[in-house]
């Protein structure tokens, strides 16, 4: 049993005065937007504030009977169940791959670990660039081989283009996390399987990923917040939404229909649900995949 | 410790100059003019600042027009706008809508003393900008229309006379088979889908846009965009677009870029492209009027504007706002005008400064300038061509763009698309109209 080592504040008003830089951030670019959302989902206003009526849950009715709104949790939904799966399956190949390599193996790591310091919205324009329908190199590549690629007209496209770009961001962050929990795996527990006769797929998915369970478990919840989230920069670079709603994800609309329509009801109300679903993933996470967690 | 004494001099330094700036007032003027424009407009500020000594005119260039429209509505309710916002035509419900928020243009000359007569100012400009009694209610600053730009080379290659542009999409269909036939890739493309072939398609061909003079009237006005001209045209593009002759690049101006560099044979696009193209077109091309489909009668009517204008926010002093007027009226004086348009592509506001170009030979020289202008004045505007004016057009130009993507993409027919465009854009309507009762 280790002792446990207490760290006891003898002061009244020390551990309050420490604390308070970080409640405040928190009150003011959290709680504060949070609470004015919510208050002027319940209003319909014009663009510049002059008139404002309270409407009660008119904006939110107008959403539910909107069937864009409906759709953009359909592409939400695809949008992030693909950037969280073949993300999560490519990392931890990579990684198992980059745990076995002894030559240049601090050169592929380095290289795999760097897109994560690019911002998204540059990854979205490097990848705009790389499949853009009229000069992008990819693109040309693509004509070769007779597939013909336009983003700009075709929705399923523009929805490969922005996953491309978010998975690539976030391969470098879970294969940190993987490489990080595949050393941590006993080797005696490998040798004992190996010496039993498995071979290294078995012994791969028998010993070594359910110990990983932890690790996936948490960079499953991490991958789905941040397609729900951090990809606004990649989809705002690239394809606006576009086209035709394809990859209007909910983060994006809740963007678009608040600054560039100036519809702060509607908005305020699609961020409120927006909210109100993360929430409920993430205890839904925690209380039922937390079960099926090797620990 | 010479550090000190050199801080106080830079201090006392700084103290001085400071209050030496305080006896000019300052008018801040956010612009959304990127690259030569952003030039132009620093050039116009630092004119007036340097013909008087009361006011000086700061430009900042606030990002693009829905960015720096976004920036002015956020300071607005933070107390701190600007005095001049530049604002795109399709901002232009949203701003007249917003009457604690502006100050009309007419009621500040009026107040200011200064003569200001809407009558100086090209019609197809100034009624887009007027009230129903015909005051203005923001200074037109930067208009443009659609013009038809054709590659003379590539048009030499299909064995078409590269002197006669198509006028009517009849002959367009003609120059389009050729073209294709000699092994055009791209044969047409265009740039604001919306503005040149739902808006400026209706008032080229006399058709109206929207009930009430395309929402000038009212609030309750209603989208009429799938009438069987409509749909007719828009079905055309979408049959071209299946068979190669026209191929989409987008929702802004896009299109461009494949015109000048070859790939495309054929743009309909801004006005105030032609800088762009001139600079980077290595072949020769002709700028004309827009296609028209000769069996629609009225065709061709006139194109309506596009562009921005400059609109005054209310809640500032009385002072500033003489100041304000002093630089609105400078920038209507012919000469500056005149250099705006020349050095740009857009047209010309006032009469006076198209006249001014005019005599001074600047058509004769570069030739292609003034199809714009004249495009704008080819007939008297009716109520279906006057302009347009419907709130959250933004949100509405947009949900016609999707629609007509859907065509393009050959997902949808034409009458159901605009169908369904006119539904949505209708219901952005009354929402508008619900916020502005």
């Amino acid at each position: 049993m280790a002792m446990e080592k207490r760290v006891v504040f003898r002061s009244a008003w020390l551990p309050y005065l420490l604390l308070a830089p970080q409640i405040a951030i928190t009150v003011i670019f959290f709680f504060w937007p949070a609470f004015q959302a919510g208050w002027f989902s319940f209003q319909l206003q014009d663009a510049f504030g002059l008139q404002t009526e309270f409407v009660g849950l008119r904006n939110f009715e107008e959403l539910f009977n909107d069937p864009r709104y409906l759709e953009s949790f359909r592409i939400t939904a695809v949008f992030s169940i693909l950037v969280s799966t073949i993300g999560i399956s490519i990392s931890l190949l990579l990684a198992t791959m980059a745990n076995r390599v002894i030559h240049g193996a601090l050169g592929y790591k380095t290289f795999l670990i760097w897109p994560y310091a690019v911002a998204s919205a540059v990854a979205g324009v490097i990848f705009a660039f790389l499949f853009a329908p009229s000069v992008g190199i990819i693109t040309f590549a693509l004509k070769q081989i007779g597939i013909h690629w336009n983003w700009v007209l075709r929705g399923d496209q523009a929805m490969i283009l922005v996953v491309v770009a978010s998975i690539w961001k976030q391969i470098s962050y879970n294969f940190l996390f993987f490489l990080a929990g595949l050393q941590s795996v006993p080797k005696s527990m490998i040798e004992a399987a190996a010496i039993d006769g498995a071979g290294p797929i078995r012994r791969f998915w028998t010993v070594v990923f359910p110990l990983l369970t932890p690790t996936t478990f948490f960079l499953l919840v991490i991958n789905i917040v941040y397609a729900f989230f951090d990809t606004f920069g990649v989809i705002d670079a690239t394809t606006q939404g576009g086209p035709a709603g394809a990859t209007n994800i909910l983060v994006y609309k809740v963007y678009h229909d608040g600054v560039k329509s100036a519809d702060l009801g509607g908005s305020s109300a699609q961020s409120v649900i927006l909210m109100i679903i993360v929430i409920a993933l993430t205890v839904a996470q925690f209380r039922f995949i937390e079960r099926k967690v090797h620990y | 410790m010479r550090f000190p004494v050199l801080t106080a001099t830079a201090l006392a330094v700084g103290l001085l100059g400071a209050s030496a700036a305080q006896a000019q007032t300052e008018i801040q003027w956010w612009h959304s003019m990127t690259g030569a424009l952003g030039d132009r407009v620093n050039d116009i500020a630092n004119g007036f600042n340097a013909s008087q000594k009361d006011y000086k005119v700061v430009p900042i260039f606030k990002g693009t027009y829905p960015e720096s429209m976004t920036a002015a509505i956020a300071a607005f309710r933070a107390g701190n706008a600007p005095h001049i916002l530049q604002v795109f035509e399709v901002g232009t419900a949203t701003m007249m809508a917003a009457k604690g928020a502006i100050k009309p243009v007419y009621v500040m000359m009026k107040e200011a003393k200064e003569p200001f007569d809407p009558k100086n100012y090209l019609a197809a400009v100034a009624g887009y900008y007027t009230d129903s009694k015909g005051n203005m209610l923001s200074l037109p600053f930067n208009s443009s229309t659609p013009l038809f730009y054709v590659n003379k080379e590539a048009f030499k290659k299909a064995g078409l006379d590269p002197e006669k542009a198509p006028k009517t999409w009849a002959e367009f269909a003609v120059a389009a088979a050729k073209l294709k036939a000699s092994g055009q890739e791209c044969v047409y493309t265009t740039g604001w889908p919306s503005w040149v072939h739902i808006e400026n398609f209706s008032a080229w061909h006399n058709l109206p846009i929207g009930t009430k003079s395309n929402g000038m009237d009212g609030l309750d006005t209603q989208f009429k965009i799938n009438s069987p001209h409509h749909v007719a045209h828009i079905q055309m593009l979408g049959d071209y677009a299946k068979k190669g002759w026209f191929t989409y690049s987008g929702r802004t101006n896009q299109g461009e870029a494949r015109f000048f560099s070859g790939e495309c044979a054929m743009l309909t696009s801004s006005s105030a492209a032609q800088g762009n193209i001139r600079k980077n077109a290595k072949f020769d091309f002709s700028v004309n009027f827009l296609p028209y489909h000769h069996t629609i009668e009225g065709a061709p009517q006139n194109s309506i504007i596009g562009g921005a204008t400059l609109w005054v926010m209310s809640g500032k002093k009385p002072d500033e706002y003489k100041g304000v007027t002093k630089f609105l009226t400078y920038v209507s004086k012919p000469e500056v005008q005149a250099n705006w348009h020349q050095g740009t592509g857009y047209v010309p506001i006032t009469y006076a400064a198209f006249d001014l170009t005019k005599s001074s030979g600047f058509y004769e020289k570069n030739p292609g300038t003034d199809m714009a202008i004249r495009q704008l004045n080819n007939k008297a505007p009716t109520t279906n061509s006057k302009g347009l004016r419907f709130g959250n057009f933004v949100q509405g130009r947009e949900v016609i763009e999707e629609e007509m993507e859907s065509v393009f993409a050959g997902k949808k027919d034409a009458k159901t698309a605009l169908d369904q465009a006119v539904k949505r854009g209708d219901e952005i309507l009354r929402k508008f109209e619900a916020a502005n009762k």
